[in-house]
């Protein structure tokens, strides 16, 4: 139990230290991007200010209960059966993890 | 006051339209509690000021209203001159903000995501009423006598209707689906009497509220038509509903002269033998084309726009374009289409012409194009350019640019002849 226990907090803390660690891939200017994207394009569904529209809330509060993971795999591959399109054709999965930190509240 | 004074060197009195709606904020700021009164007091002084200075007097006719999505803002703008006449901050959060007109063309109703409902007087740039109605909404309609107000609901779902003249609310019809959950409402459109119809998107159904008695509204619903109905149009004539379906291959309709035949389904399988193509942002059908009788829609989750027969239903053509269309709206005269898209080709519109049924230009005015309007009567077509911080101005039979005016991210533009247009 107390093995499996450990194992479990090493892996959680892999997952929510990865984004972090993709994030330091991207340049400054491309972040600037991104940010913009995330307003903008996001923000058609989501609201600018993220609290949804025919898309869900993108609140921090929403978000941590679920996994960075989940949150990257959300935005490369979308959910199919709802308008959210996947959106591996425009963004990179370094990319996708920033934007998933920078949702999660983990980057400015 | 002396600023006030008449000066007929200055072009059509914008100056003191500038001074005058600078007025009516400092009368907010300083007396919170007095606000609408002084507003309004001062939009009267500012009247009598305009009286007296004929050449600041002014209709309404060729005005519009621009959205600046990221500042909760509005300009207020002519499309004789092509100029910039007044800003309207205060807003609230307008990211996918729509609007429309009272019948005198005098104030617009804006509704913002934020579930914020105001009312805007284009004349004087002031703010004359505002109530945050709910938690988050998408868009709204105006009745055929201009007395009531309809607000679609995302949170909690359902409209909540409003008297135009107060913003007094007058009644509030929960969308509870034939699943017995809450569902978000999209395209809201006015029908004759006090009448309004509107689509349930999760629980893909359809209502109309009859208000003749606003203290007990009366529902008729149409139930099962179809998955993930996205957005809704009424024909210009009121005659027919047409609701676009993301989770099927189809579109769901209505015959309005004969509702009780109920919803039917037509263009089934549009999309048939072909894998769909993402689709980056929904399309709109609110700027729905027709032209003469034929039907122009964005084709879902493929880089075309399909051509419907008006009354038959069936697909008499679809033609190739950029990218995934957002808007495919006519020329008033019904002459060209033109059409705008997803990201990542939103920097381009397609000007497609009716009758050959091809494209004859590619424009590329900017950077990410969102919303386009014609003028009332289509010589030039306004288009927001959102991430090159401006609005071009195209004449639309040289298919040029003729003017350009900055604007700090510009979404939605409406000009007041949507007043007087069923649907709009």
């Amino acid at each position: 139990m107390h093995l499996l226990g450990a194992v479990t907090g090493a892996v959680v803390s892999v997952l929510v230290a990865w984004p972090l660690a993709a994030a330091a891939e991207i340049s400054p200017g491309r972040q600037a991007k991104l940010r913009d994207m995330v307003d903008q394009d996001c923000g058609s569904c989501h609201g600018m200010t993220r609290q949804g529209g025919l898309g869900s809330p993108l609140l921090q509060e929403d978000l941590v209960k679920l996994s960075a993971e989940a949150v990257v795999e959300t935005i490369l591959e979308g959910r199919p059966g709802t308008p959210m399109p996947p959106w591996k054709f425009m963004l990179s999965r370094e990319e996708a993890a920033w934007i998933a930190a920078y949702l999660m509240g983990e980057l400015k | 006051m002396k600023r006030l004074a008449c000066h007929p060197e200055r072009k059509r009195g914008i100056s003191s339209w500038r001074t005058f709606s600078g007025l009516a904020s400092m009368a907010q700021a300083e007396i919170p509690r007095l606000r609408l009164g002084m507003t309004r007091m001062a939009a009267l002084l500012g009247l009598g000021l305009l009286s007296a200075c004929s050449p600041a007097l002014r209709g309404t006719g060729d005005l519009g209203l621009v959205v600046e999505r990221a500042d909760g803002r509005l300009m207020v703008v002519e499309n004789s001159g092509n100029t910039k006449l007044a800003s309207v901050a205060g807003l609230g959060d307008l990211s996918h903000a729509a609007l429309v007109y009272s019948r005198d063309q005098r104030f617009a109703f804006v509704f913002g995501r934020d579930g914020g409902l105001s009312k805007v007087d284009i004349l004087t740039g002031a703010i004359v009423g505002r109530v945050m109605q709910s938690g988050n909404s998408i868009g709204g309609a105006i009745s055929q006598d201009g007395t009531l107000v309809a607000v679609a609901n995302y949170t909690p779902g359902g409209i909540k209707v409003f008297d135009a003249a107060t913003l007094e609310p007058v009644a509030d019809i929960p969308a509870i689906g034939g699943d017995g959950k809450p569902s978000k409402v999209i395209g809201i459109a006015d029908l004759t009497g006090k009448r309004f119809i509107y689509t349930l998107y999760d629980a893909g159904e359809i209502w109309i509220a009859d208000l003749a008695d606003p203290k007990a509204p009366k529902l008729t619903k149409y139930t099962n038509i179809g998955k993930l109905p996205y957005d809704a149009l009424i024909t210009g004539d009121g005659r027919w509903y047409l609701a676009g379906l993301f989770g099927e291959d189809g579109i769901a309709l209505l015959d309005l002269w004969n509702p009780d035949k109920g919803v039917r389904r037509i263009l089934d399988h549009y999309g048939k033998g072909k894998e769909a193509l993402p689709v980056y942002k929904m399309p709109h059908l609110r700027g729905w084309a027709a032209a003469g009788d034929e039907i122009w829609l964005p084709a879902i989750g493929h880089h075309q726009v399909l051509v419907v027969d008006k009354g038959r239903w069936t697909e008499k053509a679809r033609i190739d374009v950029a990218g995934q269309p957002v808007f495919a709206m006519a020329r008033p005269d019904g002459r060209q289409v033109w059409v705008n898209f997803a990201v990542p080709d939103y920097s381009k519109v397609q000007v497609i012409d009716t009758q050959t049924k091809k494209v004859i230009k590619t424009l590329e005015p900017g950077l990410a194009i969102l919303h386009m309007e014609f003028t009332p009567k289509g010589e030039r077509v306004w288009l927001s350019v959102r991430d090159s911080d401006k609005v071009v101005v195209y004449d639309t039979e040289t298919l040029e640019p003729v003017a350009e005016l900055p604007a700090a991210r510009p979404s939605g533009i409406f000009f007041t002849n949507r007043a007087h247009k069923t649907g709009l």
